[in-house]
């Protein structure tokens, strides 16, 4: 008989709030090598729930960050399958581009009532811009958290996209105050200190570990300015440093408690429509993730 | 084993928390390695890193496993001296920072340190970047180390150990099979900052050129000591225990 080594991430819950996944016909052709590679890096490590998303065609059909209404349709169509071949490890958002609303609403409605549990926004508007209060309301509306794209610090425009950074995210937040948001890789590009400052005092919104950035003093300045109860971890496309990072915040002297935080706590807080059947494909025993009381901290089972 | 890409000492374009050497000898036993080829993080912007070198040496020395790899502009006069009085003092490696002094891709300078790094029986470290090309200050101007700018140190290179720290895929691959058989068989890169999955480019280039053309490096005290483990720790069964060149051993 063999056993699967521990977790290298260690056995308790481990929720990826920022993972994407590819599909065939989509601008990436090992499309299916990389999709397995997280699957497996995820079950190396011992994530419990990728919840993610697709950004329409990934480039083929219309830009990623600026996807027309077919192509950002055809991305939740794959997401949607996607989620539903692996029940046991994989929740999603609903990514919409805000410029058309209508549509954007309407998929939203969509998909939600097709298992979505959040809203993916991307960069085809600025945060603060007044075409995304509507995609806002309507998330608080459903109790759906916002994955807002972030650069941190924006100083310049960047190709591609119509980058928001802290500040912008931070006036959207004041302006939508029963919406959750979940601030994109902190790791992901430019200063994070200024987003740190920019979203210290906006209580809605938490700071999302993931990108390939790795620098020593983000995860002590962002735990600094927000506190374990607004930190969540995420991947994004680079697993290894979310690896990297949980075991750093280990040794920057988060308890045990704020660590499962971190790990999924927030997360279960965040994603109210949230729901996990844990011992399944998650290999956690259920005695770590203490069963199924009602009104319980910890996520329940599917009905 | 040893980490090819440490350093000590403040970055002039955020604050570092803790770069101090003791603390890279804690780190560094408690990511189980057994010592680092150390540099002198502020040298690098210096115009004339002597003076660095001095605080390197005298720094790392309480610590026998923190081994100098001091610093040599070749563009700098007296520059054979001061790579001599290194190699007496008990450097392990030397440093370069051609994009930092302005050196373009094809300056004879660097190909001279080079060849007198081989003459001294000393490797030579070149580094790709220090930090995430989307996050530079507006006044660190320097850009990152280009493939041509490795290709032209390497190419016709007979005898030094070249290590390239802290490049990407891309970079490596360029200059890989941009020279000879013989040519690549003395280059070596550390993993620092290869992408492992989803995108498993350590993999793909761990299979597609040799573990053996790889070393460790941690890019400690900029990034966290942890990366490379994650990375190596995530490899495919296939590539499980793979084992890279371990520079302590040359």
């Amino acid at each position: 008989m063999t056993t699967s080594p521990a977790p290298l991430a260690g056995p308790t819950p481990l929720i990826d709030v920022h993972a994407h996944f590819f599909f065939e016909g989509c601008g990436r052709a090992e499309w299916d090598a990389l999709n397995a590679a997280r699957f497996r890096a995820g079950e190396r490590m011992g994530i419990s729930i990728h919840i993610a998303s697709i950004l329409g065609s990934w480039g083929r059909f219309s830009p990623t960050y600026f996807a027309s209404p077919a192509d950002t349709a055809l991305g939740n169509d794959a997401m949607q399958a996607i989620a539903a071949r692996y029940p046991d490890r994989v929740r999603w958002y609903v990514a919409v581009n805000p410029n058309d609303t209508e549509f954007a609403l309407a998929e939203i409605d969509r998909r939600v009532a097709a298992g979505a549990i959040g809203v993916k926004l991307a960069a085809g508007r600025r945060a603060d811009d007044a075409l995304v209060d509507p995609i806002a309301q309507r998330a608080a509306e459903r109790n759906l958290p916002i994955l807002h794209h972030i650069w941190q610090h924006r100083r310049r425009h960047w190709p591609s996209q119509d980058a928001s950074d802290g500040a912008d995210l931070a006036r959207l937040a004041a302006r939508h105050a029963g919406a959750s948001f979940i601030l994109a890789h902190i790791g992901g590009g430019g200063d994070y200190r200024h987003t740190f400052a920019a979203v210290r005092d906006v209580p809605n919104i938490y700071l999302d570990l993931s990108g390939s950035g790795v620098d020593r003093g983000m995860l002590d300045d962002a735990y600094a300015a927000v506190g374990a109860k607004r930190l969540i971890w995420g991947a994004d496309i680079t697993l290894c440093t979310g690896l990297a990072k949980l075991w750093a915040l280990e040794v920057i002297g988060l308890t045990s408690d704020e660590m499962a935080d971190v790990r999924w706590r927030n997360a279960v807080r965040v994603f109210p429509h949230l729901r996990w059947e844990p011992g399944t494909g998650n290999r956690e025993q259920r005695s770590q993730v203490g069963g199924t009381v009602p009104g319980s901290p910890f996520p329940v089972p599917v009905k | 084993m040893i980490d090819t890409n440490a350093y000590i000492g403040g970055y002039p374009f955020r604050h570092i928390p803790h770069p101090e050497p003791a603390v890279l000898a804690r780190v560094l036993e408690r990511e189980g390695l057994d010592g680092a080829w150390v540099g002198h993080l502020p040298s690098v912007f210096y115009r004339d890193p002597a003076p660095g070198n001095d605080e390197l040496f005298e720094s790392v020395a309480p610590h026998p496993t923190l081994r100098p790899a001091p610093c040599i502009r070749p563009d700098w006069p007296g520059w054979e001296r001061s790579l001599a009085s290194a190699v007496d003092r008990g450097a392990r490696a030397i440093r370069a920072y051609p994009p930092q002094w302005g050196l373009g891709a094809d300056d004879p300078a660097m190909r001279s340190l080079c060849a007198a790094c081989g003459e001294a029986g000393i490797p030579l470290v070149l580094t790709a970047r220090f930090e995430d090309l989307r996050q530079r200050h507006w006044m660190d101007q320097a850009g990152d180390l280009s493939a041509a700018a490795v290709r032209s140190v390497a190419r016709g290179n007979p005898q030094t150990r070249i290590v390239v720290c802290s490049a990407g895929r891309g970079t490596i691959e360029e200059v890989h099979w941009g020279l000879t058989p013989q040519e690549r068989a003395l280059v070596f890169w550390d993993i620092s900052w290869i992408w492992g999955p989803p995108e498993d480019e350590l993999a793909l280039l761990l299979r597609t050129m040799g573990p053996e053309r790889f070393v460790y490096g941690t890019a400690w005290p900029l990034r966290l000591a942890q990366t490379p483990r994650a990375n190596l720790a995530l490899l495919p069964d296939e590539l499980a225990g793979v084992t890279l060149t371990d520079p302590s051993r040359w």
